[in-house]
């Protein structure tokens, strides 16, 4: 029964509302459909070509660390994104030419690592895990740091090297690889960030 | 199981592991004319769900079928664009 004269009331809401709708108001919304529709169209167009484009801010330089920026970079380079990869702090040595060789793996601050801190702290025992995982890498036909760059490079990754950590690490433009732009900020990697579609902080 | 798909050209990424498999694949389909077919080899595993996902994700290129078997992974990828 209360359904009944809930109906009715809601039938005798509508019917007022409608009575009180002018040409006016139906004009003006009219209008607000075409305008919306026409915005959503332009939002289209600039999607059309649907390029994905992505940023990674890369800090770290141990060999570990190396590995997540460039593996996303050379896949998302495949995927026919627009990738920019920019190297700060000591993720500068994954470019520096000299330096990417010879990426270490710490043996202490890691608790995963099947050895004690007291004894990872030992002198040696950076290089001797680096060496423990270099193997591994090669063992398991994991792609090389050099490998990754090459590969990244050929499809067009955008490496970028931050100018104020170069100096701050007394490095010389020179000493990165060929390809790798430098006289970049802060501005710059916010600038390609504010665009992309997937901004990473490794 | 799918014989009857003809490939163009074979890849063999026999061996290498992510990303490696992908990135050539794209490498290797850079190079073809629209609707050759690429064949791709590969012992990863990972292979499998890597590829479908970057050919569902990216433009111009459609995966035709997916084989396994012996410790192979067998793609077949069509250029489309």
């Amino acid at each position: 029964m209360s359904t009944d004269t809930d109906a009715s009331e809601t039938e005798d809401a509508a019917a007022t509302a409608a009575g009180s709708v002018s040409p006016e108001d139906v004009a003006a919304l009219e209008a607000r459909i075409d305008e919306l529709e026409d915005e959503l169209a332009d939002v289209r167009t600039d999607e059309g070509d649907d390029q994905g484009k992505m940023v990674i801010i890369a800090t770290k330089g141990t060999l570990d660390m190396a590995y997540p920026p460039l593996i996303l970079a050379s896949t998302a380079a495949a995927f026919g994104w627009d990738v920019t990869v920019f190297h700060t702090f000591w993720g500068l040595d994954i470019l520096h030419e000299e330096r990417s060789q010879n990426l270490q793996l710490s043996a202490v601050g890691n608790p995963n690592m099947p050895m004690p801190n007291a004894l990872g702290a030992l002198p040696g025992m950076d290089r001797l895990t680096t060496k423990m995982m270099e193997k591994r890498i090669a063992d398991n036909d994991t792609a090389s740091i050099q490998e990754l760059i090459d590969t990244s490079l050929d499809m067009g990754v955008e490496f970028q090297a931050c100018q104020m950590t170069i100096d701050l690490m007394d490095y010389d433009e020179d000493d990165f690889f060929d390809g790798v732009t430098t006289g970049v900020g802060a501005a710059s990697a916010l600038g390609d960030m504010v665009d992309a579609d997937v901004q990473l902080l490794v | 199981m799918s014989v009857d798909i003809s490939a163009t050209e074979t890849l063999d990424v026999k061996g290498e592991n992510c990303p490696m498999p992908v990135v050539k694949t794209k490498q290797a389909i850079d190079d073809l004319a629209v609707d050759d077919v690429l064949e791709v080899v590969a012992t990863d595993s990972g292979s499998m769900s890597d590829i479908a996902g970057w050919a569902d994700t990216t433009n111009g290129v459609e995966l035709l079928d997916q084989v396994e078997g012996d410790g192979v992974y067998k793609h077949y990828v069509r250029k489309t664009e």
